[in-house]
């Protein structure tokens, strides 16, 4: 006699008849309609910085789900595998959307984003993280995945790094105390913390020891 | 007494609140079809008109009530600022708390335009009404050893979400040095756009110090001390490296987070270009305060 389902199988039961490709869709929109309204005015009387922002909180939020796969399947064993690939480009994408309007519309000089890369740390510090997402967005696709093998999850594990650059840049450019970048720094060390598989962390120490 | 300085800046008095509108909207739209750049000169140093009084009050740094922009329009409706009073104390012959009416009353009146330069890389225009700081302090008696003049701004928790939150060391205080206070161009300004100071601007009084970054004129203020010593300033006190005790705007002197050597004139639209910030901010006129003076050392 077949089990019940339990609630997580029904879930993915239900995922498995939605396919990813309409995050792209949500992905590009939510880009368009942010450039609208900075646009017509509705970011307010500033919208170059305003709308550099919306780029960038959308693509902290988006790194936050990504990492947020594993932990939910492991924890949960509901499984959002399928749509991760479209998360993880999505992100790079609103980091690129992010970079473009920092270099053109604010910084707008070659040289001015030249020497703030090289000056200003939290500038630093968000460079490498997009720069360090150039190769995961390129190689997110099935020929990659068969042609690098074993390599390209190493490759991909990359992204922990990247994602605490990201916050890092982000409480870094703050003034004063404020909150919300450090919840998603705290976001962001848990959901890595949940990937680790602590048992058998700590039983590999104590054989080494 | 009064009327020691007089603008330069122009204010076209005769158009109205809704003409400013459309002028910027005509600028967005031309931003729009690619003409970014012209519509950014024209709004440059030569005729820099004032900003619309809906940019200058909804654009606001004022962390009492949160540190977005576009907070302290949301939430300073909340500032009480009936009764209010203004301790004056120090190194005064006058010392006392007086009702803001009685502090400024007799004083002239005057409106100012005036550049703001935010320590943040952004500009805007501003037609303050206000009176001199020279005209309160020769009232209150200024002692001769005074060499200070330290401002703290209003704590009002249960008002005030960023004091709950403790966004920054509360009660907001700055400071000046006497000669500084006592330039002309130093106004305590009680209105902008001939109309009440609006609470996210600072009411009902606050300081204006053209040449100086934005956060040295400190808004909402309860109490003025007469000091013989350099007063503790909030945002030096956070960041020393950062933010000085002079903080004269200086596009040659950085931040050590980003460029101060140009700045955006808020309300040019999405595509509005930078423009170069000017020594003092385009005020010449207190360059002999600071001879002599290492203004890299004692930004």
């Amino acid at each position: 006699m077949a089990r019940p389902l339990t609630t997580a199988q029904k879930i993915n039961g239900a995922l498995r008849r939605v396919p990813a490709w309409p995050l792209y869709v949500l992905g590009a929109l939510w880009a368009a309609f942010l450039f609208w309204q900075a646009l017509t005015g509705r970011l307010g009387v500033e919208p170059i910085n305003a709308l550099e922002r919306e780029y960038g909180d959308t693509a902290l939020k988006l790194l936050v789900a990504g990492l947020a796969v594993t932990p939910l399947l492991r924890y949960t064993r509901v499984s959002l595998l399928k749509f991760r690939r479209a998360i993880g480009l999505l992100t790079f994408f609103f980091v690129l959307a992010h970079f473009l309007v920092w270099a053109l519309l604010d910084v707008q000089s070659f040289g001015r984003v030249w020497a703030d890369i090289l000056k200003r740390p939290y500038v630093t510090v968000g460079m490498i993280a997009f720069l360090g997402l150039i190769p995961l967005a390129l190689t997110s696709n099935n020929l990659s995945i068969r042609r690098l093998g074993r390599s390209w999850r190493r490759l991909h594990q990359l992204v922990y790094g990247i994602a605490i650059l990201g916050a890092v840049h982000y409480i870094w450019l703050a003034k004063g105390f404020q909150i919300e970048p450090l919840v998603y720094l705290g976001l962001i060390l848990g959901l890595l913390a949940a990937r680790i598989r602590w048992a058998r962390f700590f039983a590999d120490r104590t054989v080494r020891a | 007494m009064a009327h020691r300085w007089t603008n330069d800046l122009t204010r076209t008095d005769v158009t109205p609140r809704g003409l400013f509108m459309n002028r910027r909207q005509i600028i967005q739209a031309g931003g729009a079809l690619g003409l970014a750049g012209l519509g950014g000169q024209a709004a440059a140093q030569d005729t820099p008109e004032p900003n619309s009084f809906e940019e200058i009050t909804s654009y606001n740094n004022y962390y009492e009530f949160g540190t977005g922009k576009t907070d302290p329009a949301k939430n300073a409706e909340a500032l009480d600022t009936s009764d209010w009073t203004v301790t004056v104390d120090g190194l005064v012959d006058n010392p006392g708390t007086y009702p803001l009416a009685e502090l400024i009353d007799g004083l002239t009146v005057e409106e100012r335009i005036y550049r703001l330069r935010c320590v943040e890389a952004w500009s805007m225009v501003v037609p303050w009404q206000g009176i001199e700081l020279k005209d309160i302090l020769d009232r209150a008696g200024v002692q001769s050893n005074a060499r200070y003049v330290a401002f703290e701004t209003a704590v009002q928790p249960e008002n005030m979400p960023g004091v709950r939150r403790g966004v920054l060391d509360f009660p907001y205080v700055e400071g000046l040095r006497l000669d500084e206070a006592m330039h002309p161009l130093t106004i305590m300004a009680t209105g902008l756009y001939d109309q009440p100071m609006p609470n996210q601007n600072g009411a009902p009084i606050r300081l204006v110090v053209p040449w100086k970054y934005g956060f040295k004129s400190i808004k909402s203020i309860v109490r003025i001390s007469l000091v013989e010593d350099e007063p503790p300033t909030t945002w030096n006190r956070l960041a020393p490296n950062e933010y000085g005790f002079y903080a004269n705007v200086n596009p040659t002197v950085d931040h050590p987070r980003w460029s101060q050597a140009t700045e955006r004139r808020i309300g040019g639209g999405l595509f509005s270009s930078r423009q170069d910030t000017l020594m003092y901010n385009g005020y010449d006129e207190v360059a002999s305060l600071y001879e002599g003076m290492d203004l890299a050392a004692q930004f």
